[in-house]
């Protein structure tokens, strides 16, 4: 009898902290589930590697040599293009500027997307058609809008200087992309006519997912309309405005063809964005290595920029789908 | 570059602009391009390619034309012919060189890409192979291709910069000829802006324009050898690089540009060439395609329109006869096949020269095919470069792209106000130094 009791109570011991099923599979079939995984995404991640992977290696290996793009890099010079280019004042003109279209994108161009979309989503005569339009600009090429722009803001006979004049106040024209101090916020004024239908858009889409009755229960418990907004539309559309915001700085980083077309980056630097120095540099001037190290400088700055965001901004959006396991487990 | 199809630069730029939207995009498709190498095709016929970059009328119909009339002679060969836009050409040219695989004929500007290409060991030696047909040719329109005493391309077009200006506005100023020397030109400056005119067009969003001033008062001064000199020794610091700079700040401190310059492109409907064509501005310091863009951009000034040559600088080792300029040649890639050297002599015949002359709005490379050339503008340019005493490449091409880029670049700070001439000679020397 003790004997049994004492085996009894051992057994109980062993299988009290419940193991999970899993860890007792046969190895085999641990195995087997391991290569079908493996099968799955190897085709994916061999893409990855070669198209994403592999090239930012080579960049990083690259940037480590004085090299014109001719035969292979010879001239290794270790870390000399990157003390170079912290010295660099175009680059550090790229920075400060790069941080300049990020506060307004931010700042200025989403509030005003947002005050669009909750403009638009109310019950307004023809709003469809408003929404088309704001959108529009959204749909054309970033090309096209340059070169549309660049005729508007020709000083004196474009578009802009025209109306402006036609209206009295030709004190406000002026030379837009001709001149250093006023190349910058002409070139935002493009960039907010450009992208701000697409994110009033997301927050249009956000907005659907509101479910009515909690306005219509706010509206009863009597908060006014600002409270509403603040209280109601704002925390829950939060998931779509920090995407917005993501997708609206990694665009200011590495806005490209805008300036391109419109201002080249000039005069004189003054609205060179990195994307341009870049090019500049790796294909105007074949110092491929020097460009290499440019470009590494900014694929981290985008890196670190993502992943700080992924971690602590977007942490509550993704929790379960990007991040550790814990919530499903 | 700017010398062979000069109509088409607001459509480079636009494409130039798309292909720049997809750098990557441009080297990986450049990877596809056809393998011919020098191959049969199906009828056993030898392939040669041809690279070039006349994408505009007329050109882009004559030379087709002209690929088929050596075929009729050749039976055996197919010439078969890619145009490429240019600036979607200079970067798959990139992606090609490092790849060391070359076209069979390639369009080339000479100079310092050339000659990195030949340092590569990826060009064929041409001096004997089309020796007799160099030996028609106007000396100066060989120049860009020769190295160390060897030519490794076949010139094909000819060209060169000088001062375009509007004899209606000169007179209205009352300027009675134009000037010939520096001093001279800075007082015909004073008096147009007395008069209400502007002096000067300028594209200042693209660069290069600015660099023509640059590189014209630094040859005046320096003189063609003290350019080469300075080139060797990898050193702009000289006070001639120092005193060109000074010349120039004294031309910017008249203010002599149209409002907004710095923003301006070269042929967009109100850039420099419109400015100028629009009879807006008195003068353009451009090379031999400027009256087909003025008219292109703009009306055009029809016969209003006058060439000179840059003034001379007083104390300078260049002459005022000195041209500065660069043109269009085909060069062979190492182990092309030789029909491919054929088809080069074939093509700059004295005949068909007067082919591209009269039809393709050339400047005669060959001597004997001057007579084609009808257009009084066209024949101010040729007979500048028949009497030239030297000649200076393009800066932009004659240097390693960097530092051709760089002059670019501090000339136009220069002229925006942000660099000084010292400045300009250091930052110029510190590029070339690092090549």
């Amino acid at each position: 009898m003790t004997s049994t009791f004492v085996e009894d109570a051992r057994d109980a011991t062993v299988e009290a902290p419940g193991g999970a099923p899993g860890n007792r599979r046969p190895l085999v079939r641990r195995v087997t589930d391991w290569l079908t995984a493996v099968s799955f995404t190897l085709p994916a991640l061999i893409l990855f590697g070669a198209l994403v992977l592999a090239p930012i290696m080579y960049a990083l290996y690259v940037s480590l040599f004085n090299w014109g793009g001719f035969g292979s890099p010879t001239d290794y010079t270790g870390l000399d293009n990157y003390s170079r280019l912290i010295k660099d004042p175009v680059f550090l003109g790229d920075l400060w500027r790069g941080l300049l279209l990020v506060g307004f994108s931010v700042l200025i161009q989403l509030p005003f997307a947002l005050a669009m979309a909750v403009l638009l989503n109310q019950k307004l005569r023809g709003r469809a058609v408003y929404r088309m339009l704001f959108f529009a600009p959204y749909v054309l090429s970033e090309v096209i809008t340059g070169v549309l722009f660049s005729m508007i803001f020709a000083p004196d006979d474009g578009l802009a200087d025209k109306v402006l004049g036609a209206i009295g106040l030709d004190g406000l024209g002026g030379l837009w992309f001709a001149d250093q101090s006023t190349v910058m916020p002409t070139l935002f004024l493009v960039m907010t006519w450009k992208y701000f239908g697409f994110h009033m858009m997301l927050y249009l889409a956000g907005l659907q997912g509101i479910p009515a009755e909690l306005h219509e229960a706010a509206r009863i418990d009597g908060a006014n309309a600002w409270e509403r907004f603040r209280y109601i539309t704002l925390p829950l559309l939060g998931p779509t405005v920090r995407i917005s915001a993501f997708l609206s700085v990694i665009g200011a980083i590495q806005l490209f063809d805008l300036v391109w077309v419109t201002s080249a980056g000039g005069p004189d630097h003054a609205s060179e964005t990195m994307a341009i120095t870049l090019f500049q540099y790796g294909f105007k001037r074949y110092q491929i290595g020097y460009a290499s190290a440019l470009s590494i400088a900014l694929f981290l700055i985008s890196l670190v920029f993502a992943i700080a965001y992924q971690r602590f901004v977007l942490r509550r959006d993704t929790e379960g789908a990007l991040t550790n396991m814990r919530a499903t487990r | 570059m700017r010398a062979t199809a000069p109509f088409t630069f607001s459509r480079r730029r636009f494409l130039g602009t798309a292909s720049a939207a997809g750098l990557g995009a441009a080297a990986l498709t450049a990877c596809g391009g056809s393998d011919s190498d020098g191959g049969k095709d199906s009828s056993g016929r030898t392939v040669v390619e041809w690279w070039n970059i006349q994408t505009t009328e007329p050109s882009k119909s004559i030379w087709p034309e002209r690929a088929k009339a050596f075929e009729a002679k050749n039976p055996k060969v197919r010439i078969k012919l890619v145009t490429l836009e240019n600036d979607a050409y200079k970067s798959k040219m990139t992606a090609l060189t490092s790849s060391g695989k070359l076209p069979d004929i390639y369009h080339t500007w000479g100079g310092g890409v050339l000659k990195q290409q030949i340092d590569a060991g990826l060009v064929e030696d041409l001096s004997e192979p089309v020796k007799t047909t160099l030996d028609t040719m106007v000396p100066a329109s060989v120049k860009p291709y020769q190295f160390d005493g060897k030519t490794y391309a076949m010139p094909f077009d000819i060209g060169a910069v000088g001062f375009w200006y509007n004899k209606a506005l000169f007179k209205k100023a009352g300027i009675s000829a134009p000037p010939t020397t520096w001093d001279d030109y800075l007082d015909t400056v004073r008096k147009l802006k007395s008069a209400g005119i502007t002096p000067i067009a300028l594209a200042g969003k693209e660069k290069w324009p600015g660099m023509y001033f640059w590189s014209y008062l630094s040859m005046r001064i320096a003189g063609v050898d003290g350019m080469q000199k300075a080139a060797d020794a990898k050193d702009f610091t000289g006070d001639d690089f120092v005193k060109a700079g000074e010349h120039l700040k004294e031309l910017v401190a008249l203010k002599p540009f149209q409002k907004g310059f710095l923003g301006a492109a070269y042929s967009t409907p109100n850039g420099e060439a419109a400015t100028m064509g629009n009879g807006k501005a008195a003068m353009e310091l451009m090379g031999q395609w400027a009256p087909v863009v003025q008219a292109d951009a703009g009306k055009g000034i029809g016969k209003d329109l006058g060439f000179f040559s840059f003034p001379s600088v007083a104390g300078g080792q260049g002459a005022v006869t000195d041209v500065f300029g660069g043109g269009g040649g085909y060069a062979v890639r190492k182990g092309a096949p030789k029909a491919a050297v054929d088809f080069l002599n074939f093509f700059m015949t004295a005949e068909s020269d007067r082919i591209l002359v009269s039809k393709a709005n050339m400047i005669p490379v060959v001597k004997d095919a001057t007579s084609a050339l009808t257009d009084p503008n066209l024949t101010a340019v040729s007979d500048m470069l028949g009497k030239s005493t030297g000649f200076q490449l393009y800066l932009d091409q004659a240097y390693p792209p960097a530092v051709g880029q760089e002059i670019n670049d501090s000339t136009a700070a220069l002229i925006a106000g942000s660099k000084s001439p010292e400045q300009v000679a250091r930052s110029v020397t510190q590029v070339a130094k690092s090549q």
